[in-house]
Parts: structure tokens; sequence; C-alpha cells
């Protein structure tokens, strides 16, 4: 909401300056969100009348004007301006004046001497036309000081108001406001009753009598609808951000500026019989005052009359039968629309006006007669016209329930303890009645309150006035309670710490993404789509952190990083009840950073799949499995505790293809919390007997995986064996096309006793055998 | 060499000089140019065959009387051999250890091998930092969806269907009509609903708006606080806070300042703001030259709330906060364009490391 400070200080002028004023009243709740002068500063500048405009004797394009200043006699001014001319007012400054960027001085102009200068627009910093010089009107006061005459020495004040305070959304509630504030008197606009000349109505029934509980309607005849509007009523509404019209719309729109109350004024004769609030019907239209038509719902509150709507009710008037240059009778409506009739109505229909804005939030619905009054009194004053009675239809309005105010409860909520008085004092200057009653305080809201309703509220508005910086800050006493540390859960932090280490760098990408690459990605998925993406490539959400991550290696491809180890820690989607977290990571380019010490390789399945082992601390159960994002040789699904857990590869060559990748990077993605989840380390005593090592080579067909070997082995494997582990893969020279060698080293160690050669042999014994019968695992010769 | 003059005193008769052998000695030992060559020598006099050890041999045919002086003669003159072997033994291994040092000396200036470090990304840095503060001082870490439903994004947070309140949270929504939650508020629902007072919480997490220009994005992170017990008030409150902004951005004299809002979830509600540490208040173009930086709201948790989730407004209150951590990031590490954080660019991402 934008104001002029001078508009406020006209009804409540606190001995505060402007910027003193601004910070009260946004350390009140108000916050000021811009302040503007009304004119950026100039001085010495008069309304002067040109008197003559003779052309120079040396210069086609100059005048040499007599101008008066309002002194005894005139003075010789040269301007070359196209629009000088004799009769005209405009602005002059005078020697000595301050100008946006000049200063004026006595010259001599082509021989001339010119004692001051003709203001354009432009010249004072000024909106408006800047051809020519600024043309004053008639009635303009030659001699008076050409701010003081404009009243520019004044500031335009923007609030940015919270949707419960619509009693602030009218110059009256501020100052109300600022009186309770800061203690000044309040001076609200006094308004006159119209005499009553015609016996004119308009019937007015209200079928919506909770959506409506309050109509005022009145007939005005014989207006001259195009009056001009007073220069003071255009001022103030131009510096609230409102441009002038035509009076009648202007006097609506300065009510309810002024009162709070949005108001509409529709031609008589466009009317057709008598006026209904109702709720729309379906299929009804309506063609807007801006010229757009709303396709009307039956939760929309319209005014209507024999042929159909004629307004959105509190919220827009309807253009066939709004006020035109000839309209001479008009039908005034005030009216109380229930904020939850009025609410998200306008927003369906795209609208946003400064009547919805209001009626939405909460308008006075004491004051709908003073408001009409009002506008009736300026309406005659300007457009002339007789005015007829009120029409009121009146309903159940809402009622202000006495709240009761514990002065121990505020205590406790504020942490501070208040004076009575001064509490009850400050509820009342907001309008509010206040009883006391002992330790309590009963509190009944004013009608322009919307937002009074318990104890809390009134707590607020206590602690409001009290000043929240009155308050003091202080470290709260507590139970000191050490917090749970579950030793075997890994937090995320330490998680991402680990992966910090392992040299990936993290991102964090959108959770929204596209679901065309979703389903390049994985051809099952159904992405979740949202109703009202902000694009198409954000429009679902992600079932994989893959897309996310291949899209941050192309962002950083295209900006010649070379190498990119990323992770993500973060959610999927599948459904409300199912969104995981999900820990994903991609290696693209060499293994290691480019170095002297080490030759340059491509990073690689067994690189990751390493860095995960690292990770989990211990070898990772990996087992062949087909992902449609993924090389159906170079991929692997992870299983923990008999669960599939995730999946780690290379990305699918089609895909390489697709995304446009010059090379081919690696992938992981499983469920974090497998990941987080560790045992409590216990220990188990050490032996004190010596080691035995066995190195067993094994041959077996090429396409038997290690982990079955492995597998046969830890099967058969009696309890001296400490660990099992390949050390070497060897094919070529020396191996048939279609076999392997697996290189198996085995570690004995007993915790009784000294191992014998016999168990130890035993031991290998049953290993190879079992090799051979699982595996057809022979013993290399 | 004071030992060749002792020698001078003793008559030689019929054996050879023991000083000659000696000095044969130790020129051969000298001149010994390694290891190997040194034993040699050493054998040739100690040896089982040596010259000294021939001449121990033929003591036996002497003159007792000249026996004693003869054999206390040559033992003087053995153990100047083997000291001299001894001196030259180790001169040569310490030769030795020097030219193998040598040889192995490196350039310790080339760079170390092996991986590089990764980093975290800013908002996790953050995050990271906002959690330890708080959980210094007794607040523990809950989560919560991100997809969720329209009660604990907005009714059970007492902002009823058609609030204006709820035009100010521009809200994705999913076909299916649930939503991205549009901050993590709904976490202090859900988690009064499984745990009793007293408690204090922290809900770190990814939230939603339908915005997207130079200062939004549409997905951003938030800090929820929140403390319910029988005695927290409003003074509490602007302690809690005001201390972890002043530890936050490690200033124990930011000014802070607390102005009277709106949120349907609290009341009183407050936001803060903080003196601007871009310019210390002198007012620059981050803090729209008010000297002041809006940092977060907060205020004392809404009857309606607690009546949700059924706790007892009458014996506990509490007060609730929300921070925008991508915005405390930018401020503290003088971050100027918030969608950095997203485009996830490792120049930029780096810059934490």
């Amino acid at each position: 909401m934008q104001f002029p400070e001078s508009w406020l200080r006209n009804l409540v002028n606190p001995a505060l300056d402007t910027s003193q004023l601004a910070h009260a009243l946004t350390m009140a709740g108000l916050e000021v969100e811009a302040m503007v002068p009304a004119a950026p500063p100039f001085n010495n500048v008069v309304v002067a009348e040109i008197l003559s405009a003779d052309k120079h004797p040396d210069a086609d394009r100059l005048r040499v004007c007599q101008v008066d200043v309002g002194e005894a006699s005139p003075v010789t001014i040269v301007c070359g301006a196209p629009n000088a001319a004799a009769g005209l007012k405009v602005p002059c400054a005078r020697p000595g004046a301050i100008l946006p960027g000049i200063e004026i001085k006595v010259a001599k102009v082509r021989g001339v001497e010119s004692f001051g200068m003709l203001c354009s627009t432009r010249e004072l910093g000024l909106e408006g036309a800047a051809d020519g010089l600024m043309v004053l009107p008639d009635d303009a006061p030659v001699g008076e000081d050409f701010r003081a005459w404009l009243n520019l020495d004044d500031t335009l004040i923007t609030l940015k108001l919270t949707p419960n305070r619509a009693d602030c959304l009218s110059m009256q509630g501020l100052a109300r406001e600022v009186g309770a504030i800061t203690g000044a008197d309040v001076r609200l606009p006094q308004v006159q009753a119209v005499d009553t000349r015609i016996q004119d109505t308009v019937p007015i029934q209200v079928s919506a009598r909770e959506a409506c509980p309050l109509y005022l309607g009145r007939v005005v005849r014989g207006i001259d609808a195009q009056a001009p509007t007073p220069r003071w009523m255009a001022e103030r509404l131009e510096r609230s951000g409102i441009r002038p019209l035509l009076a009648p719309i202007d006097v609506t729109n300065y009510v309810l500026l002024e009162l709070g109350q949005p108001m509409h004024a529709f031609a008589l004769s466009r009317l057709n019989g008598g006026i209904e609030v109702r709720m729309a019907r379906a299929g009804e239209q309506l063609e807007l005052l801006n010229g757009q038509t709303a396709e009307l719902a039956p939760d929309m509150l319209v005014i209507a009359d024999a042929s159909g709507p004629v307004a959105l009710a509190g919220i827009m008037g309807g253009l066939p039968t709004s006020v035109e240059k000839f309209t001479v009778d008009v039908f005034l409506e005030a009216a109380f629309f229930a904020p939850t009739a009025i609410a998200g109505r306008a927003r369906r229909l795209g609208l946003s006006t400064d009547s919805s804005h209001r009626f939405e939030r909460g308008v006075d619905f004491g004051a709908t007669r003073r408001a009409m009054e009002r506008a009736t009194e300026l309406l005659v004053d300007i457009c002339g016209g007789q005015a007829g009675p009120i029409t009121e239809a009146v309903a159940a309005l809402p009622q202000r329930q006495p709240i009761t105010l514990r002065l121990a409860r505020l205590k406790r909520v504020a942490g501070i303890e208040m004076e009575t008085d001064q509490v009850a004092r400050g509820l009342a200057a907001l309008g509010a009645h206040v009883e006391r009653q002992d330790d309590r305080l009963i509190v009944t809201p004013p009608s322009f309150r919307f937002d009074l309703a318990i104890e809390e509220d009134l707590i607020e508005e206590a602690v409001r006035l009290f000043g929240y910086d009155n308050i003091p800050a202080q470290p709260p006493a507590a139970p000191s309670r050490m917090l749970p540390q579950d030793e075997t859960v890994l937090a995320d932090d330490t998680l991402r710490q680990m992966l910090v280490d392992l040299d990936y760098q993290e991102v964090i990408t959108y959770s929204f993404v596209d679901p065309a690459w979703e389903t390049a990605l994985d051809a099952d998925a159904r992405p979740l789509p949202l109703a009202n993406p902000i694009a198409s490539q954000l429009s679902a959400m992600r079932t994989t952190l893959w897309g996310g991550l291949i899209e941050t290696l192309r962002h950083n491809l295209n900006r010649q990083q070379e190498r990119v180890r990323i992770f993500e820690l973060g959610r999927v989607y599948t459904s409300q009840a199912k969104q995981p977290m999900k820990l994903g990571g991609l290696a693209y380019g060499d293994g290691l950073p480019e170095q002297w010490g080490a030759s340059s390789r491509r990073v690689d399945f067994f690189d990751l799949k390493g860095d995960l082992e690292r990770l989990f601390g211990h070898p990772l159960d990996t087992r062949r499995g087909t992902h449609s994002a993924l090389h159906p040789g170079q991929s692997a699904e992870i299983w923990i505790d008999g669960r599939a857990v995730g999946w780690i590869g290379a990305l699918h060559p089609r895909l390489v293809q697709a995304f446009d990748l010059p090379a081919v990077p690696m992938l992981f993605e499983l469920d974090s919390q497998v990941l987080s989840q560790r045992d409590l380390p216990r220990h188990a005593s050490l032996s004190r007997f010596p080691l035995v090592r066995r190195d067993l080579a094994f041959v077996l067909d090429v396409h038997t995986p290690a982990g079955e070997l492995l597998t046969a082995l830890h099967e058969v494997a009696p309890g001296s064996v400490q660990s099992i582990d390949v050390f070497d893969d060897y094919r070529g020279k020396g191996m048939a096309e279609n076999q392997k060698s697996l290189a198996i080293r085995v570690v004995m160690q007993d915790t009784e006793r000294t191992l014998t050669d016999q168990d130890v042999e035993d031991a290998v014994q049953k290993l190879v055998s079992a090799a051979l019968r699982q595996c057809n695992a022979a013993l290399r010769a | 060499m004071s030992f060749v003059d002792k020698f001078e005193i003793f008559q030689i008769t019929a054996m050879r000089n023991p000083n000659e052998i000696v000095a044969d000695a130790l020129n051969a030992i000298h001149a010994s140019p390694d290891l190997p060559n040194l034993e040699q020598v050493k054998a040739a006099y100690l040896g089982k065959s040596g010259q000294l050890t021939e001449l121990l041999k033929s003591l036996g045919a002497m003159p007792a009387d000249e026996r004693k002086t003869a054999g206390a003669r040559i033992n003087e003159a053995k153990q100047a051999v083997e000291a001299a072997l001894k001196d030259r033994r180790e001169a040569l291994q310490q030769a030795e250890l020097d030219r193998q040092l040598a040889a192995e000396t490196l350039d310790v200036t080339l760079p170390g091998r092996g991986l590089a470090l990764g980093g975290l990304h800013p908002v996790s840095r953050t995050l990271a930092r906002i959690q330890a503060l708080f959980r210094s001082i007794g607040f523990e870490v809950a989560t919560g969806p991100e997809i969720e439903t329209d009660f604990y994004n907005f009714t059970a947070l007492n902002i009823p269907e058609d609030h204006p309140a709820r035009a100010m949270h521009d809200t994705f929504y999913l076909q299916s009509g649930e939503l991205l939650r549009t901050h993590t508020s709904p976490v202090q629902v859900r988690y009064m609903q499984s745990h009793q007072p007293p408690l204090r919480i922290i809900a770190p997490g990814r939230v939603y708006r339908c915005d997207s220009d130079v200062t939004h994005t549409p997905m951003f992170h938030q800090v929820e606080g929140l403390w319910v017990d029988e005695s927290v008030s409003f003074a509490d409150l602007k302690g809690v806070l005001a201390d972890f902004m002043r530890n936050f951005f490690e200033r124990d004299d930011l000014p802070v300042r607390f102005r009277p809002s709106f949120f349907p979830f609290t009341e009183p509600s407050a936001e803060m703001d903080i003196g601007c540490v871009i310019c210390g208040g002198e007012g620059c173009r981050v803090c729209s030259h008010t000297g002041w930086l809006e940092v977060l709201g907060c205020g004392m948790v809404h009857p309606n709330v607690f009546k949700h989730v059924d706790i007892d407004t009458e014996r506990f209150v509490g007060f609730a906060f929300g921070l925008g951590v991508e915005r405390l990031a930018m401020l503290r590490y003088g971050v100027d364009d918030l969608r950095l954080f997203f485009e996830n660019d490792l120049r930029f991402l780096k810059q934490f490391n």
C-alpha cells in the first residue's frame, strides 16, 4: 500500500520526522518498504505568467519574455521553448535556484540579459511530457512557491502490510494505528450526511445473506460525470498509485483509500430492474471493467439485475453497467462481503483488485453507512446531482465477542511484566472496548479488526505496542539433558565427509526434472507430474538422482572440466508414502587427477566399487543384473543382507550418445539408509598362535564370476580360516581361450593352538574339492 | 703417530720389526677403497697366517726373558692395526651411506600423489554449521517428507483454505493433489504428533515455491526450529535467535532487532533483522540501503497449532522459527547470486572446499 505522507499527517501528526515515522511504523509491524520523495530537490521556483513573448533580436529560436513572477514589475527571461507564449502560466526558476543538475544565474543570452529560467517538467525532474514548458492551470497563483503550491515536499511511503492488518489498508486505519503507536491525536475525516432531495431507490434483494450480510444502495441523479476532479483529490489518488479517470470513479476510489471501504458506482440507466446479491449460476459470464470476460462459478458472489450478473461482488464491476462520461444517474453501492465469500476467487480468475484485496482480508462492517455518506458528499460536491435515500439490506453481521486477557498469561508468553493500565490504554487506543477485572482485561475488539479473536491475539497487540525491542533477549534456562547419540547410525554429515575424502564433490540438484530424462534412464519409471511446473524440464519428481548428476556433468563439461566426480544425498519420489533418501554418485574422466607420478587411466567400474567398499567398510556383494540405464556387461546390483539396495555401473552407450557425452560416466545409486546402519564394534580375543598363508591358483571358465568361487570356498571353510581373497585374475598367454586363472589367498589361524600341517592340508583339501564341485575350478598345475 | 715413537725404545732382534709391519698395515688400510678390500687387508695382517699372527707364533722360539717384552710389543702393534681398521671401516661405511643417500635424493618440491579431495556443497556446509550451533544447546534434528499433504503444510498450521496467507506460498501441486512442502514447518506438526513436550528440535530440509527469478529459485532450503516447554517466552525466543546469529556470523556485536509480523502458525509473530553484515549497517545494495537484513520469521506457537496435535495450551507454551539457508550462506560467504547454488558449477563449488 502506497500513500503520501502529507495525507497521513493531515489526520495524525506525531512529532517525528519522516524517517522516524517510518521507523515507528516498521517497528510496529507495518513494514515500510520504500520511501520516495514526491519530487527531486529543487528550490526558488515560483508560479509565473508569461506576459509577452517576443522574438530574440539575434536568434530565431529564442524568445525574449516578460514574465510576471508576482513582484511589482515583470522580469525579462530568454526562453527557447517552442510553446512559450503570452498568457501561459509556467514554473519559473529564479536566479539562485538550484534545479536537478543546474544552478540558475543571471546571464546574457545572445546579448539579452535573462533573469531566470522558465521550466519544463524534465528540468524539474518531474514526470510528464518533456516537450516545452510545463503548462500550469489558469488558476495557478502567480508568485506562489511552486513546491508549496503543488505540495511537492511530500514523501510517497510504501508499506508491506501483512494479511492480518486489513484495517491499515486505509488512511483512516493508518492514522488510528499511528495514534496508538505514538500517542499523537487523531483527527478522523469528518463526514457530512447529504440531504436527500429525491426519493428514487433501486429495490435490493440479498439472496446470499451469509456472503453479503450488509448491502447499501443509493441513487444519485443529475450528475455531471465530466466535472473535473479537484486537484487535491487527484494528487492524493496519484500519490497513492491510482490514476484519476472520471470524477464519479475517482470519488469511489478516494473513499476506498480514505476509509477502506470499496465502493462501486453503476450507471443507473444500464441497470435492468432491481438488484439481487446472489451466488453465480453455472454457465454465467460477465464482461468485466478490464475487458476480460469471466466464466463465473457457483461459489462466486455476484450483483445481478433482471438480465444477469452486473458485477463480481467485491472484486470488479461489469463493463456494460459502468459509469461513463455521459452518465447522468448513478447507483452507488457500499457493502460488506464476508471474507470467506471473496477469498481466492479473484486469484482464480487471474485478478487482484484493490477491492478484492480488502474484502478478502476484512472490511469494517461498522462503517459502511459512513462510507456511503462520504462518497455521496464528495460526488455531489464535485459532480452536482441530487441524492436519494440509502436503501439497506442487512442480515447477521459478524459478532465481536469479548476476549479475556489474563495479565499472568501475558507475562508468561512475553517473558516480561507489563503495567495493566498501560496495556489497557494501548488496546483502547486501537479501538477496542476494554474493561478491567482484577488481574484480567475483558476486551471487545472493534469491527475493523478481523485478526483479534483469542487471548494470544491480544498479547501480540500488547507486546507490539510495548515494543518488541523493549523485551529483553534472554538465554533460556533449561534442564541440561544430553542428546542421544546412536553409535550404530552414521550421521548424514559423516557420510558426506567420507565421500569428500574419497574425492567426490557434493552437488544439490532440483528434485523436479525432465520426465523424458527419467524414462530414458528407466523405461519403467513413472515420475509424478507436477500440476503447475515452472518449466517442462522441471515438471516431474525425480525417481533417480542420476538425471541431475548427468545434467551437472554436462553443465561442467561445457565449462571445460574434464574430470568430474560428484555425489548427491537426497530424496527420490515415487509417492507421498515413498520418498526414500538415496546416495548417488558419478565419476567421469581420469581415475586420478592428472599428475606426474601416476599414469593416466580412465575411471572404471572397480574404482567406483572400491569407493563404495571403503564407504561400507567391507567387501560388497555385487551381482550381475540388468538396468536399462547401464551397460549390461559393466553393471551390477548391490546386495546387503539379502536385499538389493542399489546399482553400480557404466552408463549405457545408448544413453552416452543420447546425452551427447564424449566419454562414459560411471554411476552408482543406493539407499542411503543401508550405508548409515553400522554394527557396534565387539572385541574378540587375539590369537597368540602363528598365521598360516596358502596361495591357491584355480583354473576355471572365464564366465564363472569370482564371486561364485569365493562363495563356494567360504561355505566349506573351517573356523580357522580368517580370510579368503582374490589377489590375481589372469587370462591370456598360457591359458586356454575360454579359461582364466584366479589366485586365491587363504589365511588361517586358530585362537586355541598352533595349526598342524595336517590341519592346513585338510582345510586346503576341503576348499579345493568345493571349488571343483561347485565351480568346476581345478588347481592350476 | 705417537705409537711409532713408542716402538723405537724396543730393541729389535731376531724377528721382523713390528713397527715396519704396522707402518705397512696402516698404509694398506688407508689405501683400501672399500669394505671387501679392507677385509683382505685385515686377513693379511691379523688373519690366521697374517704377518702379525706369524710374528706372535714366532715368540715361542725366543728366549724367555725376551719373550715378554716382544709379546707386549706385538700386541701393541696388533691393537694399533685393529684401531686403524675400525676407523677405516667406519669411514667407508659412512661414505657408502652418503653415496646411497645422495642417490636416493628426491625432488621434494614435486606434488604429492593420489586422489584429490572433494568438497561439501555450500548449502550442506551451512546446514551443518546451523545444526552444530543448535545442537550445542540441546536441539535435536528432525526430518519429514517433502511431498506433503494439504493438512500438514497448511491446515494443521492454522492456514485454512483460501486464507490470504496461502497466496504468500506459491505452492507446487502434484497432479494427485498432494503438494511440495512450502516450508519445513510441517515437520513441527509431525514431530509433535509423535513426541510429548518438552521438546526442542530443528528441522532442516528442502522446500519448494513456484517462483523463479533473479532472487528466487523454485527449490531452496529452510531450517525450522521449535521449542515447547512449560515456560518458554518471547524473551527466550529473542535470546536464542540473537545468540544463534551472533555465533553463526562470529560477531559478538552483531545488531539484531525484532519486528511484529504475521504468520498464521505463530502469535505473537516477528521478523528478525540483523545489522547488514556486508556494509556494517552503513547501507548498501544488499540491505536496500536500510542497514538491516531480514533473516528469519519467528513467533510463539499459535494455540490452534497445539490443538491440532493435542498439546495442552494452558500447560505448554512454545516458540518456532524458520530461516532460509541459502540466504545465510550468501551473507556468510559473500555469494551474490542465489542461482549459483543449483547450477553446480564445479568452479563455484570448489570455492568452499
